[in-house]
């Protein structure tokens, strides 16, 4: 059997907290709504009764808005908040549905589930981060934390891509990364009038990054081709396989391994991941409908 | 075993003698201990799970002839209750049903109630489940009890079902547990359980009076049980597999078993197993898919696959399920989950489209995961031998005959090293 990481053991216990059956959502309500880009929208959500779940950057909800039906979405906040924060992409029914409400409106939650970046190891490594697009939101917590390791703990790097200036998420944040001693760097695939940044893939960035690649922990997420085009450039930095962690995606319905529509090969993502070194899965990446 | 006169107490791991009436108590008393007992009958052409509330409704005479793609009954008028192998539907859908509503709520975006739906909690017995059946149902509690979450709808008509087992005596055509470890007698899969006790009973059905086994009684020291003998003829040889199975069998007319009915019990099993029509190799077969997954034989049989996904609706250890809300006017929701298949195209539905688009694609996910990535999820197959899938397919693909044509074709020579599937 595929060994749980210790990620999944933890994940499980914070999922069981919620009280219920696996299958019912808890009621959350929106306290919050702010408009990222055009079509992604950030909601922060707070239980109707007691706290709300326990989690760590990397892992999902499923969010239920009733009566449009229910998706995973990756918490995209810093832990602690006492709200969940998601960033949504309006890309299909429900996601369409979760942009579109309002503070007051009730949305269903369960969770957390998955894997966890693990950024409590990373004390004292230096951690390169590549994002690619909405890609950002699951790591948008672990960047908030891995910012403020004391410093001499670890360079952070980070390297952003979008398809465009006007659709990078979390703007203000990559300043505040960046005061906090954060190198960010950020590529679009086209400018726009105004633009002096970089152009092109997200790889084109890596080599400004300074990292001791030999001792990095490298954290990715993003569409699966960009994930293995980053994956193997990081290797031939002489990032090793088994440091790069990747967050890998498939249809997500029930959350806890019970469903099967999210498996990859061996892999029942939402139970062993998404989360995963790329060293483990890389076979798995690279075929085709898999 | 020490031999135990039939006026002792039943204990577990007995072997005793039942008649057909016997067989008729048992069913009468699960019911009357306030079981939903549930097993073979006969209903539109096929043998499927229904209510059963005496061996009446059992199919008695039935028979079946089964082969790629085909189905068929024959009643022959004979007194034979269990002489078929499974028919299309398991008993998967009897503890895991086709649909269910998860919940309810409203939709109004204000009323934050959400209501669980459950079944009322009437313990479920079947009675005549195929040592295959028992052991998908063992396949079924890995997936949906052995995991860090479990389903609690499945788990509560799970626990405390009481299992009676019919050893197989009939294999079909298509069929091949021995392969699998899984039949045709009930112990068989015990490597696949956790338990103890895998069924409560498990009863081997003899009809014939073949030489030998007929003209003895049986032996001259067995006592007789409430003054009901039991002959030779039609008769069941029973495993008590249970305490409550041993307290059940007390209200029924028993003798211990003779060794002519232990032979004969033991005769029925091996020619069943002799007349298993199919075989898989299972031989490092893990490791061989997952090596072999670019094998043109995936192409091979996409050309004869329609993508129906009947293997995965008559499959007892499939799993898939969708989920879907519905709404009525009245703003009420419900959440209903049902059955999927991954040969349906919204099985790996992303934004952007489905990740297994090809008919290849998406039969290798469906042969893989059964005999590969099944052990690397749950550590056990996901196929225990029924040949449903054979029969059911219309246009009549066998998955051992798949498994083998990979095997001969295997990009490495048998015996190589070990290689990134290995497990």
């Amino acid at each position: 059997m595929i060994a749980p990481t210790e990620d999944a053991g933890r994940a499980v216990a914070d999922g069981a907290a919620t009280g219920t059956g696996a299958f019912t959502p808890a009621p959350y309500r929106v306290v919050e709504r702010r408009v990222e880009t055009d079509g992604v929208v950030s909601v922060a959500l707070v239980p109707d009764s007691g706290e709300p779940v326990a989690w760590r950057p990397g892992q999902f909800n499923m969010l239920t808005v009733f009566g449009v039906g229910e998706v995973a979405i990756s918490m995209s906040g810093v832990p602690g908040e006492g709200r969940l924060w998601h960033t949504v992409r309006d890309v299909g029914a429900v996601s369409h549905a979760l942009c579109g409400t309002g503070v007051g409106d009730v949305v269903g939650v369960r969770g957390a589930y998955g894997t966890a970046w693990g950024v409590e190891e990373l004390d004292g490594v230096d951690v390169v981060v590549v994002a690619g697009g909405i890609g950002l939101a699951p790591l948008r917590g672990a960047i908030s934390l891995l910012a403020r390791r004391p410093s001499g703990r670890g360079r952070l790097c980070v390297a952003l891509g979008a398809r465009s200036p006007d659709q990078v998420i979390f703007a203000e944040d990559l300043e505040i990364w960046r005061e906090l001693g954060a190198e960010v760097e950020l590529t679009v695939d086209a400018a726009a009038p105004g633009w002096t940044g970089s152009v092109g893939l997200v790889t084109a960035v890596l080599p400004q990054l300074s990292f001791d690649a030999g001792r990095a922990v490298a954290l990715v997420c993003g569409p699966e081709i960009m994930m293995r085009i980053v994956a193997r450039a990081l290797v031939d930095r002489g990032v090793a396989a088994d440091a790069i962690r990747v967050s890998l995606e498939r249809n997500m319905q029930c959350g806890v391994g019970l469903c099967g529509h999210c498996q990859l090969g061996p892999l029942l993502i939402c139970r062993d991941g998404p989360v995963r070194a790329y060293g483990e899965i890389a076979h798995l990446l690279g075929e085709r409908e898999r | 075993m020490p031999r135990v006169a039939a006026v002792d107490p039943v204990r577990v791991g007995d072997s005793v003698t039942i008649g057909v009436s016997g067989l008729d108590g048992l069913v009468r008393e699960l019911a009357a201990r306030g079981y939903k007992t549930v097993g073979p009958t006969v209903r539109d052409g096929a043998v499927v799970p229904g209510p059963v509330s005496s061996v009446a409704q059992l199919p008695r005479g039935v028979h079946d002839e089964q082969a790629p793609g085909s189905y068929r009954l024959r009643h022959e008028g004979d007194d034979e209750l269990f002489g078929w192998a499974v028919g299309p539907a398991s008993y998967k859908g009897v503890l895991f049903p086709a649909e269910e509503t998860l919940w309810r709520a409203r939709r109004d975006g204000q009323d934050a109630g959400v209501d669980e739906v459950r079944d009322a909690r009437r313990p479920l017995a079947i009675v005549g489940a195929r040592p295959c059946e028992l052991a998908a149902l063992e396949v079924l509690d890995r997936v949906l009890l052995g995991g860090p979450v479990v389903d609690d709808r499945y788990a509560a008509r799970r626990e405390g079902a009481f299992v009676l087992v019919a050893e197989c005596g009939k294999p079909a055509a298509t069929c091949f547990c021995t392969s699998m470890g899984t039949g045709p007698a009930a112990a068989a899969s015990a490597s696949v359980s956790p338990s103890e006790s895998r069924f409560d009973l498990a009863i081997a059905e003899i009809v014939d009076d073949e030489p030998g086994a007929s003209d003895e009684r049986p032996d001259a020291g067995a006592q007789v049980s409430r003054d009901v003998r039991v002959g030779p003829g039609h008769r069941f040889v029973v495993t008590v597999g249970s305490e409550r199975g041993a307290s059940l069998l007390e209200h029924v007319a028993h003798v211990e078993a003779s060794a002519a009915d232990r032979a004969a019990r033991a005769g029925v099993l091996a020619r069943a197993a002799a007349q298993m029509g199919r075989s898989l190799d299972t031989d490092g077969l893990a490791p061989l898919l997952a090596r072999n997954i670019d094998s043109p034989r995936w192409q091979d049989v996409a050309q004869r696959c329609l993508s129906c996904g009947n293997c995965t609706m008559v499959c007892p250890t499939c799993f898939c399920t969708d989920v879907d809300d519905v709404t009525d006017l009245t703003g009420a929701v419900e959440r209903r989950r049902h059955w999927a298949s991954c040969f349906d195209l919204a099985h790996s539905f992303m934004h952007g489209g489905p990740v297994r688009s090809s008919a290849a694609s998406r039969y290798r996910q469906w042969a893989t995961h059964k005999l590969s990535t099944w052990h690397d999820q749950f550590g056990t197959s996901g196929c225990v031998g029924c040949g449903r899938c054979i029969a059911w397919c219309p246009v009549g693909i066998d998955i051992t005959e798949e498994a083998a044509a990979i095997r001969a074709s295997d990009v490495e020579a048998a015996g190589a090293g070990q290689t990134r599937g290995e497990r």
